[in-house]
């Protein structure tokens, strides 16, 4: 066990957790931070993903330990009034069906229009092949995508 | 104009009482017969198991009894009594219900909520409009039927009262024996895109689902099952697992063993620590041994034919030409997005469950019988599902949290792995299809289907098209029996029945020279106009799906470099059909686009149903194009996304979705647009390559996809 000290969603936040929990679980589990999701523990789905330093990475293959200092936001941090340009865009666009995976489609597409803020319906597929919605709501999430991008 | 019965027998469908606070509340069956159906009241007996509230402040509350696990119907269910209440859907507020007694009777049906409560719904709203009605009628002592509602309001004249105020006074005002119910071209809430409940939760990180709940104190189990169908367990040793920081306890329960910890990651930290020794001298089947015994049975006539209209052994053996093709398709799991979970505290006599169950009944009844407890000792609280796909109609997970509880004196939450998931399934069993068709004289003289799959189910729909529409016909079906556990998979048996007989209609065509279109059509024709038996779909409306795809996918028409795919299926009592756009691209063949046309009768929700729809198609070409799962000893050689393909964003076809329009009362929506995805695909596929798929998944058939 090893205690850290982590800035998320811009508050700082002490930790005791062995080095190799990966920061899903220290999310879930340590602060009750729910939003972010369990779906592969492998990196393959993308239920998990969160920004560190304003970069999508999948917080199930991210342990605790390399964290240090970078900043981590979650879907709950993403706004403070659910008005992020994508969660409007998501609301106008009704997106979700079980809606599990929505948040971290949701923060994948946030980093995305962070780099890229006019991107083509090529570099969307691209960025966003990453998240499985096994509902497959692919075609409403892209259409969601686009009306953000266009609304920045 | 409807009229419905509010009562059978003097018996009500509904009860008022006061609403503690002030207001009113209503009970009604969220899925009762209403009236015209009851045949047998007694057996039809009505079960309070939902609430319409109308509060002092005006403010409606609906609770809905039905779990969530994205077919939309905490937002659809509500909107029908939102409808005949005639008030404003915004001062509607939707709440889950738990299991309790107070509502004893909760299922998700495959498809069905919507259309077994159409009219119960409405009773209830229409109900608790017309006793709104008369309690202004008694305020102003006017007839009642002078008065009319809108937005919440009993309005006479330039006069209004609202619900609200109303409420309290509703109390004692007796039940309408019947009510009227609103013509659907008077609708203003059904047949509107409204959004999802739930939605300002969901893109904001609430924690609605079963995996987020969390009780103080409570433990996280990940349990180690046997690694194969029909191993044991003789023993294991968990020096290891223990010493694993925030572990915090092992306990063998049957053939598993939990490992309890202070959180997920120690729990499987365990778990990988923990030193099994498994029985594997038991039965441990595998794929190969599935395969050879489904090919005797295709090989072998049944004693009992599902189905046999004049002789099609005969037809065959007349035939200029019998042409014949076999279809073929492995077990699936799920993989819901949120892996299967369920919250458990046993203390004393009490059992408290929380989580994600599609049968939440079903599984307190049989957590009381494992325990040995009451069901009235039982509350279970629903949560939002991740995905349900069938896998969350048995409780297999929730028995063991009990299990597990009980065992350790602990609440606990029982957490699967996506490994844990995938490997200890209820997968959609394996199945094959045979198809045989006599030609003579360049007509269809016979057809006979020999279907075989795993597991004692029923591989047939024998009175489904083409029944019907050919004179000599026979349907048979046979199984193998397995230990591996299989069960519903969504759109059972037809997700891969309508894959299977829709290719087979298309290699016909083609042998006969037709259009693939023009040879459904006929057949259907003969099906409306002079059906051979009884038959259990409408011929009409399927030709009028056929039509509308065809019409809005250009079928027939040329379009450079694009082939074109068609495919037809009625399920659900819902008819579509689909038209995929294949393209190549550097050798490789990719769906662009697939066109459907649905008939499910009133569309309740359009945007909703078209999110349904599209995703029914994805992940129909999905599981056709991918889905690969096999077993080698009884042991799944699928466990995780790095060995397992779900269908992703790059290779998802736009959907193009078109409603017949229609005054028909609604039918399922969850399921139909899958069946008949695989086929489309697979016959666009065969245009665009010239390769002919005949077993998924196709990724392995056509080598060079994907
Ligand atoms: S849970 Fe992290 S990518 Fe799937
Ligand atoms: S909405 Fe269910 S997994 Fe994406």
């Amino acid at each position: 066990m090893a205690t850290y000290q982590l800035t998320i969603n811009g508050k700082q936040q002490t930790v005791e957790a062995d080095a190799d929990t990966p920061m899903l679980w220290v999310l879930r589990d340590h602060l009750d931070l729910k939003g972010t999701k369990f779906g592969c523990g492998i990196a393959q789905c993308g239920a998990c993903t969160i920004h560190m330093d304003g970069n999508a990475v999948r917080s199930c293959s991210i342990p605790v330990s390399a964290v240090s200092e970078a900043k981590i936001t979650t879907i709950e941090g993403l706004s403070k009034k659910a008005d992020h340009v994508l969660q409007k865009a998501w609301v106008e666009h009704d997106v979700p069906q079980c809606g599990y995976c929505q948040a971290g489609q949701i923060m994948n597409a946030a980093a995305l229009l962070q780099r890229n803020s006019s991107p083509s319906m090529d570099e969307i597929e691209t960025a966003m092949n990453g998240n499985l919605c096994r509902c497959g709501t692919y075609n409403k999430i892209k259409a969601a995508i686009s009306s953000a991008a266009s609304n920045l | 104009m409807t009229v419905i019965k509010t009562k059978v027998d003097r018996r009500s469908f509904l009860k008022t009482s006061a609403l503690a606070g002030g207001g009113l509340m209503i009970g009604f069956n969220w899925a009762c017969s209403s009236s015209a159906e009851v045949k047998d009241p007694a057996s039809a007996w009505f079960d309070i198991n939902a609430y319409l509230t109308i509060a002092n402040n005006g403010e409606i509350t609906i609770m809905s009894p039905n779990p969530e696990i994205g077919q939309n119907v905490k937002t659809s269910m509500p909107m029908l009594v939102a409808e005949e209440l005639d008030v404003d859907w915004k001062d509607v507020i939707v709440k889950q219900a738990p299991l309790d007694n107070a509502f004893p009777r909760q299922v998700a049906g495959g498809s069905q909520s919507i259309r077994s409560s159409w009219k119960s719904m409405r009773m209830a709203g229409a109900t608790a409009r017309r006793l709104m009605i008369e309690t202004a009628a008694k305020e102003w002592a006017v007839d009642a039927n002078s008065l009319t509602t809108k937005g919440g309001y009993v309005l006479n004249g330039s006069k209004k009262l609202s619900y609200g105020e109303l409420a309290s006074k509703a109390v004692g005002i007796e039940i309408p024996e019947e009510v009227t119910l609103k013509e659907p071209k008077d609708f203003t809430i059904i047949g509107k895109s409204q959004k999802n409940v739930d939605l300002d939760e969901i893109i904001t990180g609430k924690p609605v689902f079963g995996i987020d709940y969390k009780q103080e104190g409570m433990q996280y189990a990940v349990v180690l099952r046997p690694p194969a169908f029909g191993a044991k367990l003789k023993s294991f040793d968990d020096t290891e697992a223990r010493k694993v920081n925030g572990v915090n306890d092992v306990i063998q329960f049957g053939d598993k063993v939990a490992v309890l910890g202070n959180n997920t990651w120690a729990a499987m930290k365990g778990k990988k620590a923990l030193v099994a020794d498994w029985d594997m001298s038991g039965r441990l089947e595998d794929t190969p041994y599935h395969d050879s015994e489904m090919n005797k049975l295709l090989n072998k006539r049944v004693e009992r034919p599902s189905r046999s209209d004049g002789d099609a052994l005969k037809a065959m053996a007349s035939a200029d030409k019998v042409f014949e093709k076999t279809y073929e398709a492995p077990f699936l799991p799920h993989n819901t997005m949120e892996p299967m979970n369920f919250f458990a505290d046993v203390t004393g006599d009490k059992v408290k469950l929380v989580g994600p169950i599609q049968t939440p009944a079903g599984t307190r009844g049989q957590i009381a019988r494992l325990l040995g407890k009451s069901p009235d000792d039982i509350t279970l609280e629903m949560t939002r599902m991740g995905g349900g796909f069938g896998r969350r109609l048995y409780g297999d997970f929730a028995l063991e949290a009990a299990e597990i509880s009980q065992k350790a004196n602990k609440a606990v939450q029982v957490i699967f792995s996506r490994e844990d998931d995938m490997t200890a399934g209820t997968y959609r069993p394996a199945s094959k299809y045979k198809f045989r068709a006599a030609i003579k004289d360049g007509k269809l003289t016979g057809y006979h289907l020999s279907g075989a799959g795993i597991g004692r189910n029923n591989w047939v729909r024998p009175d489904w098209f083409p029944a019907g529409g050919i004179e000599n016909y026979l349907i048979e079906s046979s199984y193998v029996d397995s230990n591996i556990t299989t069960g519903a998979w969504r759109a059972p048996i037809t997700n891969f029945l309508a894959v299977a007989e829709q290719c087979f209609f298309d290699e016909l065509a083609a042998e006969m020279g037709q259009d693939a279109i023009q040879l459904r059509l006929d057949i259907l024709e003969r099906a409306k106009n002079n059906p051979v038996g009884e038959i259990d779909y409408e011929p009409a409306k399927m030709i009028g799906v056929i039509k509308l795809a065809a019409e809005k996918g250009n079928w027939g028409k040329a379009e450079s470099g694009v082939s074109k795919g068609f495919s037809a299926y009625y399920s659900h009592n819902t008819y579509v059909a689909e038209v995929a756009d294949v393209i190549m691209k550097d050798g490789n063949p990719i769906v662009k686009n697939v066109t459907v046309a649905v008939d499910c009768g009133i569309v309740v929700n359009p945007d909703a149903a078209i999110n349904q729809i599209q995703g029914g198609v994805v992940d129909g070409m999905g599981h056709a194009l991918y889905g690969d799962f096999s077993f080698v000893n009884g042991t799944p050689q699928a466990s995780n996304f790095n060995n397992y393909r779900l269908i992703r964003t790059k290779e998802a076809p736009t959907v193009d979705v078109h409603f017949v329009e229609s005054l028909n009362d609604p039918t399922g929506l969850g399921e139909p647009s899958l069946p008949p995805a695989g086929g489309a695909l697979a016959n666009a596929m065969a245009k665009a390559t010239g390769n002919r798929l005949y077993k998924i998944p196709f990724v392995k058939d056509q080598m060079v996809f994907g």
